[in-house]
């Protein structure tokens, strides 16, 4: 494990712009091997703008984003591949494709990216579902027979059928009741003790961001202003921050696990 | 490639000791590396009341596919005999806990038929599918025929607007196109039916043949297949997005008809506007024969109207144009229906466009055929 020390991720000067409008500016942020990073942020500070940039589905404007020690930016499209193995992203509404099952679906990267014999990829793709607590009998169903819920876990086995270093989840829980929510919670904190994932989380679940973030990233005027852990975010001194983790809903969050 | 972590190969090697089988896994067993020892373990043969040693000091790293291939070998020799684990590292433990119970869940996978049942299953169902789907049909029909009866009686609830709307969507937009075709099908038919009758000298019935033919059947057929292809499929379209994105669930929440409000409006511009298109079309299709005959025949367009006066009798103009009123109220309702069927997601916008299409046009043709067969019947 060499080439980039406990950083993951390294981001530094990053700039995104749409048009006019300039939606990041000098951007830091430190991703370490490991841990649960939760972005949080208002609407429209790009904290999804953030994940796509880093996974390359954005180009940014200025700045460097070290991933694994390396700038993909600066890579061919093999040598990109390579990399894009070693991550997988869960986007928000799961992202699966419609015309294939559950199980095929988690079997795309594994066709895609190695040589396995059938039925080794039929086991992988049972047990992924069943790490994910989905049912045995989701696998050969299509997305559309699926709850909202079931296919953000099915979106996620997806995401992690090549064992990946790194998760992106984007809003994992929004849209999930509290149960739901909370059992996600547990789902990723279980994998990443086991598997040792760094997980990359958008969030705007304080339950999350309390249950399970090992730090907290508080984008807001086009940077991340603060990283730190709850303890320190309730301390600092910015009005959104506080407002963030002192309104009533954060309150109710932070006394229940008290 | 700088960056990009060392990985070492998995490998497994396999051998007796004394009674015991003994294996050992070496390397790192991630799911890049596993192919070939996922065929070995497969291979492995395992003797009955084996008592077997896996030994697993020797992995460096190992991720849920290698935790997967060890758990299923260890099932493996369970069940023949007996095993032991020795060696796993730390966090292999953990893994290979969570691998077990994820899958002492998914062996309850759905049992398989045998193909030809399923087969036979699968054409029982669709037969069945079909029979109801006609039934929906109908009874849709009757709803939408329902709320157009309820206006007579309730003039003040007519909308004009959406009416006059989807009139130049479906008519006026339409006229172009229509025209076109008409004027190319009609000099096709000229062409080729006095090529066809010269041989028997008789090239001047072509013009018979031509009024005949578009009057009774090619007008009409050809504006309702390219409106049930243009504007029949716009219609599913329009309302299957409308309730993917829950519109339609809105509308009856809010106390509203979407029948009335939807389906009622676009009936009836298609009703009116599929004659109008097929007038337009009967007297392009003759235009189109005329100027082939006065090319390659000579017959001035004097004579080819004279000609035309003569061998044209009324009804073959009301029998299109009667058609065209049948054929319009089926396209739009087939057309609406299928919209309405959309569930979710924008592929089932698009197989359902598909659909509406496909059977729009297939029941124009059926109602032609019945019609004909009507027409002579009634000798008309």
């Amino acid at each position: 494990m060499a080439g980039y020390g406990s950083n993951i991720i390294s981001i530094r000067g990053l700039k995104n712009q749409f048009g006019t409008q300039v939606v990041h500016e000098r951007l830091d942020l430190d991703v370490h091997r490991g841990e649960v990073l939760g972005i949080v942020g208002g609407s429209g500070t790009g904290k999804s703008v953030l994940l796509r940039t880093i996974v390359g589905l954005n180009r940014q404007r200025a700045g460097s984003i070290e991933v694994f020690g390396t700038d993909l930016t600066k890579l061919s499209d093999d040598e990109r591949r390579e990399y894009e193995t070693r991550w997988g992203v869960l986007f928000q509404d799961g992202a699966l494709f419609s015309s294939l099952t559950v199980a095929q679906n988690i079997q795309v990267p594994l066709k895609e990216h190695l040589n396995l014999s059938p039925a080794l990829m039929d086991e992988i793709a049972a047990l992924k579902l069943g790490l994910v607590g989905l049912p045995p009998d989701a696998g050969p169903k299509y997305p559309s027979e699926l709850s909202g819920g079931m296919r953000k876990r099915a979106g996620l086995a997806r995401a992690l059928a090549l064992d990946p270093e790194i998760v992106f989840l984007d809003e994992p829980t929004a849209g999930l009741d509290p149960i739901g929510a909370a059992a996600f919670d547990n789902l990723i904190l279980s994998l990443k003790k086991s598997l040792g994932l760094t997980v990359f989380m958008v969030t705007h679940d304080l339950d999350s961001l309390q249950a399970i973030c090992d730090r907290i990233a508080v984008l807001s005027d086009k940077r991340v202003i603060v990283v730190g852990t709850m303890e320190e975010m309730l301390r600092f001194n910015h009005p959104w921050v506080r407002e963030y983790f002192h309104g009533p809903r954060a309150r109710a969050a932070l006394d229940a696990k008290t | 490639m700088a960056g990009t972590d060392e990985m070492s190969t998995a490998a497994l090697s396999v051998s007796q000791d004394g009674q015991a089988l003994v294996l050992k896994a070496h390397g790192d067993w991630v799911v890049r590396t596993l192919s070939a020892v996922d065929q070995q373990l497969r291979e492995l043969s395992i003797p009955r009341g084996v008592r077997a040693e896996f030994d697993l000091s020797d992995i460096d790293r190992a991720d849920t596919t290698g935790a997967w291939l060890i758990e299923r070998t260890r099932l493996a020799l369970h069940d023949a005999g007996s095993v032991t684990l020795t060696g796993a590292p730390s966090g292999l433990d953990q893994l290979l806990d969570q691998v077990s119970n994820a899958y002492a869940d998914t062996d309850t996978l759905p049992p398989r038929g045998l193909s030809i049942l399923n087969s036979i299953e699968g054409l029982g169902r669709g037969l069945v599918g079909a029979f109801n789907e006609g039934l929906h049909l109908l009874s849709f029909t009757g709803r939408t025929i329902h709320s157009m009866v309820r206006w007579i009686y309730m003039p003040q609830r007519i909308r004009i607007t959406p009416i006059i709307y989807h009139m130049e969507q479906v008519g006026l937009n339409a006229i172009p196109i229509i025209a076109l075709i008409s004027f190319l099908i009609g000099a096709v038919i000229a062409f080729l039916g006095s090529d066809m009758l010269r041989e028997f000298g008789a090239q001047v019935y072509t013009v018979a043949l031509v009024s005949f033919a578009f009057l009774r059947e090619f007008g009409v057929l050809l504006t309702a297949i390219m409106l049930a292809g243009r504007s029949g499929s716009a219609f599913t379209a329009q309302i299957g997005s409308m309730k993917g994105r829950e519109e339609i669930d809105a509308m009856s929440a809010l106390g509203l008809d979407y029948v009335e409000l939807l389906v009622v409006p676009r009936v009836i511009a298609m009703i009116i506007c599929l004659p109008m298109l097929t007038f337009l079309a009967d007297i392009m299709g003759l235009v189109g024969g005329g100027v082939v005959l006065f090319i390659f025949e000579g017959i001035s367009p004097v004579q080819y109207f004279i000609r035309l006066e003569n061998v044209t009798e009324i009804q073959h103009f009301n029998v299109g144009i009667i058609k065209s009123v049948f054929f319009a109220a089926a396209i739009a309702i087939i057309g609406c229906y299928q919209g309405l069927k959309v569930e979710g997601s924008a592929e089932s916008v698009g197989q359902r466009t598909t659909l509406s299409v496909v059977e729009a046009i297939f029941t124009v043709i059926v109602l032609d055929a019945l019609f004909a067969i009507y027409f002579i019947q009634i000798d008309y």
